[in-house]
C-alpha cells in the first residue's frame, strides 16, 4: 500500500507538447509510471515518443484508461486546464504549474468543492507525488527516493528532495512523498495528507515539512493530537524570515504576526510531534528515534 | 506588488468609490500647481512610501496656505522616511496632496483572501485608524468578518447587515462595499484596505486612506498595473535580481547565500543562524535556472558590501549540478571573487558538477552536507 499513486495509476499529461510537459512526461515514463496519454488542444493525433496526444481530456479518457492528470499548462491557462480535468471526471489532479493567479485558484477550488467533492488536487506550484518504485507523478528526481515506510508531506520541492535524500542515506525508505505546493490556495493540505498516511498500513511514521505563512501546520497539529498514533516528525522552514516579505512561495509570508515558524513549532510540539530544529539532521533524528 | 496610496485612490475612484480629490506631485512646482487646481486650503500633504505608520513619523501634514504647503513638501521630497513599521526607511520621491476631510468617526474596511477557507473575506471594524493587527490582538471581537462566495460575489443584504451593525449610513456603505469587492476581483488584488474609512461631519463616507496590493502572479494579465510599480521603494539589488527572474531579498547579515527552491533557501538562512551566523540575503535561483541566471545571481549577491563569505547550497533536481558549476565558472569571469565561497552540492549530476569545479582552478571550498557548509561559511565570515 501507499497513498494517492501506485503501479495502477494511469496518467494523462495536460500540456504534453510543451518543453516542460514533454520532458517530464518522458521522465515519469522512464521511472516506470504508466503515462497513457497527453492532451494539447489542436495537437490531437500526434505522438510524443509513443504517447498518444488528444485534443481534450474527455477524449483522452474515452480512448485510454487514464485516472490521474498531471498538468504543465502555463499559468494563464492553468485554471482552464484544471476545470477541464475535473469536468472529464478525473479524480486525482497533480498541478505542477507555478505562478497561477490566486483568484483563478480560488474560483477553481470553489468549483471543485461544490461540483466534484470527491476529486483530489495536489498543488499547484508543487513537485508532485511519488510512490517510490511504483509511480512518479511529478518533477522530482526519482533516484533519490527509496521504497519504505516513511510518509512525507511538504510544501517545498527541493526541501522534499533534501529530506528524502537524508532518509534514504540512513536506509529509511518512503511509502509516498507528497509535495502539496507553496501557493496560498491549493488542493490537499498537510492535514489531508497526514490523514491518508494515518490510514495507510505501509506508512509507519510521518515526516511533515512546513514553512512560514498561513495556519495549515497548526491545523495539522490539531488533527495529529486527536487522531494520529504513528510517530510524526516535523521541520518548519523560515525561523529567520522577516515579517511582511514573501519568501519565494506566494504562501510563505508572515503577516500580522501570524504564520511564524515559532508558532507552528509550538503547536506541533504541543501535539506530541517530534520537531526537528536542524534541517541537516532530519534523516539522523528520524533514524535514531525509530531505532530505539 | 504594492501600490502607492495615490495610485490606489486613483484606481478605486474608477470603481465609483468616494476618495478625497487630490493631485500627485514629484516636485515643489508640481505641488503648487496641484494645490492651485484643488482650489482652497486647508490641504493635506502625504508622503508616498510603501510603509505604514506615516502619520506618526511626520509623513502626513495639514497645511493652511501656500507657504506651509511649500515647507511641508520640501521637508518630504528626497528624504528617507522611517516609521515604526519600516525601520530602514523609504525614499519619498512623490507626495499626494488632497482636500482635507472633516472627520466625525473612523472605521476600518478591507478585503483579502482567507487562506484557510480559500475565500475572500471582508473585514470591518469601528476601530478605524488603528493597525488592524493590533485590534485583532487586543479586541478581536471588534472585527467583523464576512466571507464572500467566490462564485456569487458580495450581495447587498450581506453588506447591509454589516452597515446596521456598525451604525453606518446603509445605502452608502453597501455601495462602497460592493464597489470595493468589484475592484478587488477586477484588479486581481491580494489586498484592498481602507483605513480609515471616514464618516464625515457632513454625514458622508469617504476613503481617507487606501492600500492596494496586486497578486504578483496576476500581473501576466495586468500589464497596465505592472507599470505602476515604483522601483525606488525596493532595494536596488532586488530590482536587479528581478530582471533575471531571480528571487532575492536583502537581509542584514554577512553570509551571502544562493540556493535553488524557496523552501531550501529559507532553510539555508535558518541553518546559517543555527551555526551562529547571519544570512545576508534570501536567494532562490529557481528550479530551471540557466548558466546566465546563475552567473547573475552570484554577481548580485556579491554586490552586497556586507557579504564576508558565500554559502551555495544546491540540491540538484531539474537544476543539474553541472549546470550550476558552469554558471559559477562563468560568474567568476564576471566578478572578482574576494571572499571565501563554500559550495554544497547534491543530487542530479553531482559528480560532473564537482569535477567541473575542481578542474576550474577556482578556490571554492567543498562542503560535505548542509551543516558542514553552514559551519564553514560562518567560520570564514567571522575571520573576514
Amino acid at each position: 500500500m501507499s497513498i494517492l499513486v501506485n503501479k495502477d495509476t494511469k496518467v494523462v499529461v495536460q500540456g504534453i507538447t510543451g518543453k516542460e510537459g514533454s520532458f517530464h512526461a518522458l521522465q515519469c515514463k522512464a521511472y516506470g509510471t504508466k503515462v497513457v496519454a497527453g492532451v494539447t488542444p489542436g495537437k490531437g493525433g500526434q505522438k510524443v515518443e509513443g504517447i498518444p496526444v488528444f485534443n481534450t481530456v474527455e477524449e483522452a479518457l474515452q480512448e485510454t484508461s487514464a485516472n490521474c492528470s498531471l498538468i504543465f499548462v502555463p499559468p494563464a491557462f492553468a485554471a482552464d486546464a484544471l476545470v477541464e480535468a475535473l469536468d472529464a471526471g478525473i479524480e486525482l489532479i497533480v498541478c505542477i504549474t507555478e505562478g497561477i493567479p490566486v483568484k483563478d485558484m480560488m474560483q477553481v477550488k470553489d468549483y471543485m468543492k461544490k461540483n466534484y467533492p470527491k476529486a483530489k488536487l495536489i498543488g499547484p506550484n508543487c513537485p508532485g507525488v511519488i510512490t517510490p518504485g511504483e509511480a512518479k507523478v511529478g518533477i522530482m528526481p526519482g533516484h533519490i527516493f527509496k521504497r519504505g515506510s516513511i510518509g512525507i508531506v511538504s510544501r517545498s520541492g527541493t526541501l522534499t528532495y533534501e529530506a528524502s535524500y537524508q532518509l534514504t542515506r540512513y536506509g529509511l525508505g518512503q511509502s509516498t512523498a507528497v509535495g502539496i505546493g507553496g501557493d496560498p490556495v491549493h488542493g490537499l493540505s498537510h492535514k489531508d495528507v497526514i490523514a491518508m498516511f494515518n490510514q495507510d498500513p505501509e506508512t509507519e511514521a510521518i515526516l511533515m515539512i512546513g514553512e512560514i505563512g498561513g495556519t495549515a501546520e497548526e491545523e495539522a497539529a490539531e488533527y495529529i493530537k486527536s487522531h494520529v498514533r504513528k510517530p510524526v516528525f516535523a521541520y518548519i522552514a523560515g525561523i529567520t524570515a522577516p515579517p511582511g516579505r514573501r519568501m519565494g512561495h506566494a504562501g510563505a509570508i508572515i503577516s500580522g504576526g501570524k504564520g511564524t515558524a515559532q508558532a507552528k513549532m509550538d503547536a506541533l510540539k504541543g501535539a506530541g510531534v517530534h520537531v526537528i530544529e536542524n534541517p541537516a539532521f532530519i534523516g539522523k533524528m528520524v533514524y535514531e528515534f525509530l531505532r530505539t | 506588488m504594492k501600490l502607492h496610496e495615490h495610485q490606489a485612490k486613483e484606481l478605486l475612484k474608477r470603481y465609483g468609490l468616494p476618495v478625497p480629490e487630490g493631485r500627485v506631485a514629484f516636485s515643489v512646482e508640481e505641488a503648487l500647481q496641484g494645490a492651485e487646481e484643488l482650489g482652497e486650503y486647508p490641504l493635506v500633504v502625504k508622503a508616498q512610501v510603501h510603509c505604514g505608520g506615516r502619520g506618526k513619523a511626520g509623513g502626513v501634514k495639514l497645511v493652511r496656505n501656500q507657504e506651509e504647503l511649500k515647507q511641508a513638501v520640501e521637508g518630504m521630497l528626497g528624504k528617507v522616511l522611517k516609521t515604526f513599521q519600516c525601520q530602514e526607511g523609504k525614499l519619498v520621491s512623490r507626495v499626494w496632496i488632497e482636500k482635507a476631510t472633516n472627520i466625525q468617526k473612523e472605521y476600518y474596511l478591507s478585503i483579502t483572501l482567507d487562506r484557510g477557507l480559500s475565500k475572500p473575506v471582508l473585514m470591518t471594524s469601528a476601530e478605524g485608524g488603528m493597525e488592524i493587527e493590533e485590534v485583532a490582538k487586543e479586541k478581536p471581537e471588534a472585527i467583523h468578518m464576512l466571507h464572500i462566495d467566490p462564485a456569487l460575489g458580495l450581495m447587498p443584504s450581506q453588506a447591509r447587515k454589516v452597515a446596521f451593525k456598525l451604525g453606518l449610513p446603509v445605502n452608502e456603505f453597501v455601495k462602497i462595499a460592493l464597489a470595493l469587492y468589484r475592484a478587488y476581483m477586477d484588479l486581481d488584488a491580494s489586498l484592498v484596505e481602507v483605513n480609515p474609512l471616514v464618516l464625515t461631519k457632513e454625514g458622508n463616507l469617504i476613503l481617507l486612506d487606501a492600500k492596494v496590493e496586486i497578486d504578483d502572479n496576476a500581473l501576466i494579465r495586468h500589464k497596465d498595473l505592472e507599470q505602476l510599480e515604483d522601483l525606488t521603494q525596493l532595494d536596488p539589488l532586488e530590482v536587479e535580481a528581478k530582471r533575471y527572474s531571480l528571487n532575492y531579498i536583502k537581509l542584514d547579515g554577512n553570509i551571502g547565500c544562493m540556493v535553488n527552491g524557496a523552501g531550501l533557501a529559507m532553510t539555508t538562512m535558518d541553518i546559517i543562524k543555527l551555526a551562529g551566523g547571519e544570512p545576508a540575503n534570501f536567494l532562490d535561483v529557481g528550479g530551471g535556472a540557466n548558466v546566465e541566471q546563475i552567473a547573475n545571481a552570484f554577481r548580485i549577491l556579491m554586490a552586497d558590501q556586507n557579504v564576508k563569505a558565500v554559502f551555495i547550497n544546491i540540491f540538484g533536481g531539474i537544476l543539474r549540478c553541472d549546470r550550476l558549476a558552469q554558471g559559477l565558472i562563468e560568474a567568476a569571469k564576471m566578478v572578482q571573487i574576494e571572499v571565501p565561497v563554500v559550495v554544497r552540492m547534491e543530487g542530479t549530476n553531482v559528480e560532473e558538477g564537482r569535477k567541473l569545479l575542481a578542474e576550474s582552478g577556482l578556490n571554492f571550498i567543498n562542503a560535505e552536507d548542509m551543516w558542514d557548509g553552514a559551519k564553514k561559511a560562518v567560520e570564514l565570515a567571522s575571520r573576514g
